[in-house]
């Protein structure tokens, strides 16, 4: 059963390639939504089927057929599915179907055959997404994983013409590759220190070992290399630059791949490994100050962006950061929990974004936009809940997930990291506001050469419309699988989740029960200090909604006056830290001029080039010698066939 | 009896006069029959050294070597006459036009 659930959107990608360009519309984009629909039914059976198990044995299995068998290393083609699994599939099949629903009103303006090819790739990468989250070994997730990169590339290119977007595939996956290159390293040194590329296997095994300390142990430079990978996929330092400019693909895509779903790939790898990873402190501590410094750092970068996308992306490369930032501290709960309601509320957002763009025509500069609240009420309404929902406003999904990382945070010690994760929360409030007071508040700004008028905005079509109603309440309402128990609640999801982060057949059940009379005292301390840390950041989250709505709803002369005083600081964040200036110097430059000069003109040119004109020149020169000694001249052929019979028989003879 | 050197003395006196002939002579008919006559030296020492061993194979040589040669006479006549035809000499110095 588990093998229907990539299977189904597989025979989508089928159908639609093989013949897309021949069906209607309607046809290609039924088929498509209906396959995610079945994917994701199918999903919810397996997950309900795991809910009946008992706690400790919750793991459903199925071998499809053995991929690689050499030797004593043998690598099976299994499907796997546990409560970490869990989440992923539901998030990846049902976000995934509402966006391919969305997609179908979204893009009704292609012609039939370009409509059939973004929905075979969007099925595509369906099927990879659920692969990679089903896979049971590092080699079946890495088919995933490439497969999900391949699909970022296509559907960031889909509008292919348009050379930006050529640019922003290509970088995509150039950029993707060099992580994927370092994940290939790191199984290589889990395959040949550990014989295996299982996951159960390996936490097994790891599990045996103590905690690795300093950098240079084998788990510690797996892991790290396997960091290195997820830093690729999902946008991390140093290797973030992609997804900003993936923005150049449809609007959905940007919501299903570089919000919701692929992007999550390296939260869940840690995830996946937390044993391996929870054995390599080392790592730990560079993945969380890896996580902090990108939210933060993307964070300041969102708050000067002017396209209404980019801010969005670089907001996503913030959330994802403090999902690296909660996986660094061994909060792996945390972690997953904040993937999950981020799929939700960033979804919608994008998807919200879309509806804008959609209604203005492909405007995509907020500083064209403003008063869109009268003409687009939905998008409005929607588009404020998952603002809400993403600044922490007590009471909507991010602040449950949010609070969780920064709680963990906080009690682990680490309060540098959990200042730079408040500052993040702080900026996250006020661009998620500016961007809804500039869009949505004040006046329309007319003087906007493209901006048409305004009778020709229209609010979201109706399908697109059930789309961000339906995104809008998972935002308000997916955090509460989540509540911690300070508030009352069990926190679920953190307990459902928790045999995906322990060694097989070692879960603690219920750990709680054996508390001690200290104990007791230590946990009435923490939900002290979480309920105080709660609130802290719940009022973070009002001030930086608040400081928005002074700035951008107020004195909008504030703002300018600000990026005139502090003109090079503002610089710095418009440009982005000039990162991919730096990149362009430091890598790209050298890597061109040493391909032009040494490898083409001097290695191509000369060496390759050289040998073959050089075998050329070669024959030439000495077949001009010896086509000489043809002279027609039957005596002369004679002759030397004489000479040639006196010197062999002379050879003999006189030997 | 005859000592076989006898037989090969003769035998390769007969050869160097056909070779000598193939070399010198500017004739290509004249040439054809230096070539028996290189042909017949050999088949001398065939059957001379069969009679010394005591076995016929010489003599089946031979008669191969009789055989093709007819063969070989009647196709180098009828090139000969092709070539005359086409060039009024016999000269094997005119037909160089193979020449690279």
């Amino acid at each position: 059963m588990l093998a229907l659930i990539p299977l189904f959107p597989l025979i989508g990608f089928v159908i639609n390639a093989a013949l897309g360009r021949r069906l209607p519309k309607a046809i290609s984009g039924a088929i498509a939504s209906a396959v995610m629909v079945a994917s994701f039914v199918v999903s919810v059976m397996s997950v309900l089927a795991l809910v009946g198990l008992p706690l400790t044995e919750r793991v459903m299995e199925q071998t499809v057929y053995t991929w690689i068998a050499s030797g004593d290393f043998v690598v099976d083609l299994t499907l796997r599915l546990d409560p970490l699994a869990a989440v992923m599939i539901l998030v990846v099949t049902g976000i995934g179907a509402l966006i391919h629903i969305y997609s179908t009103a979204y893009m009704h303006e292609e012609v039939d055959s370009e409509f059939a090819r973004y929905f075979s790739y969007l099925n595509l990468f369906a099927a990879f997404m659920l692969v990679l989250v089903l896979g049971a070994n590092f080699l079946v997730m890495f088919v995933g994983w490439e497969g999900v990169g391949l699909c970022s590339y296509l559907l960031i290119r889909f509008w292919f013409k348009r050379k930006s977007a050529a640019d922003a595939g290509k970088k995509a996956f150039v950029v993707n590759r060099i992580g994927d290159y370092a994940f290939v390293l790191g199984m290589l040194v889990l395959v040949v220190r550990f014989g295996t590329l299982d996951f159960r296997q390996l936490s097994s095994v790891v599990a045996a070992l103590p905690p690795e300390q300093g950098m240079f142990g084998v788990v510690s430079i797996a892991t790290l290399l396997l960091f290195i990978g997820a830093t690729g996929k999902s946008a991390q330092i140093p290797l973030y630059t992609w997804l900003p400019d993936a923005m150049e693909g449809p609007t959905p895509v940007s919501a299903l791949i570089h919000a919701a779903t692929m992007v999550t790939a390296g939260v869940y790898m840690i995830g996946r490994n937390a044993v391996l990873f929870s054995h390599a402190p080392a790592t730990m501590l560079i993945v969380a100050i890896i996580g902090a410094l990108t939210a933060l750092m993307a964070g300041t970068i969102g708050l000067v962006q002017n396209d209404i996308k980019r801010v969005l992306a670089y907001s996503t490369v913030s959330q994802l950061g403090l999902m690296f930032l909660a996986m660094g501290m061994g909060a792996f709960g945390a972690g997953i929990f904040h993937l999950y309601t981020h799929a939700f509320f960033k979804a919608l957002l994008f998807l919200g974004s879309g509806a804008v763009i959609h209604a203005l025509h492909g405007e995509q500069d907020i500083r064209n936009m403003g008063g869109l609240r009268r003409y687009l009420p939905i998008t409005y309404w929607t588009f404020l809940i998952g603002s809400l929902a993403i600044a922490g406003v007590p009471g909507l999904a991010g602040f449950f997930s949010k609070d969780e990382i920064l709680y963990e945070t906080y009690h682990a010690g680490h309060w540098i990291l959990w200042g730079m994760a408040a500052v993040t929360s702080l900026l996250t409030a006020t661009y998620m506001f500016r961007l809804v007071f500039l869009t949505f508040h004040g006046e329309r700004r007319e003087d906007a050469h493209l901006a048409p008028l305004a009778s020709h905005v229209h609010d979201a079509p109706p399908v697109m419309a059930l789309v961000l109603i339906v995104l809008a309440i998972g935002s308000a309402v997916a955090g509460y699988v989540g509540v911690p128990s300070v508030l009352g609640g069990q926190n679920r999801l953190g307990e459902w989740l928790e045999p995906s982060f322990q060694p097989p057949g070692e879960t603690v059940v219920g750990g709680g029960l054996q508390a001690s009379v200290v104990e007791t005292e230590a946990e009435a301390e923490n939900a002290a200090l979480e309920l105080r840390l709660m609130a802290i950041s719940s009022a973070i989250a009002i001030a930086g909604i608040a400081l928005a709505a002074f700035i951008w709803l107020r004195r909008r002369d504030l703002a300018a006056a600000i990026a005139t005083r502090f003109r090079g600081l503002y610089r710095l964040l418009l440009n982005k830290y000039y990162v991919d200036e730096v990149y362009d110097a430091a890598i790209v430059k050298p890597i061109r001029t040493g391909s032009e000069h040494v490898l083409w003109q001097g290695v191509d040119v000369g060496v390759i080039d050289g040998a073959v004109n050089g075998t050329a020149l070669v024959v030439a020169t000495s077949s001009s010698v010896l086509r000489r000694l043809q002279t027609g001249s039957v005596r002369a052929y004679a002759g030397s066939m004489f000479i040639g019979v006196i010197v062999i028989l002379g050879f003999y003879l006189w030997r | 009896m005859i000592p076989l050197g006898h037989y090969l003395i003769v035998s390769a006196i007969l050869f160097s006069i056909g070779t000598a002939g193939v070399f010198l002579r500017r004739n290509l008919i004249t040439i054809l029959l230096s070539i028996e006559i290189m042909l017949n030296a050999v088949n001398l020492s065939f059957v001379a050294f069969g009679r010394q061993l005591g076995s016929y194979d010489g003599q089946i040589i031979t008669f191969f070597v009789i055989a093709v040669a007819a063969a070989e006479a009647a196709v180098g006549l009828a090139i000969i006459i092709a070539l005359y035809r086409h060039r009024e000499s016999l000269n094997p110095d005119a037909f160089t036009s193979l020449r690279w």
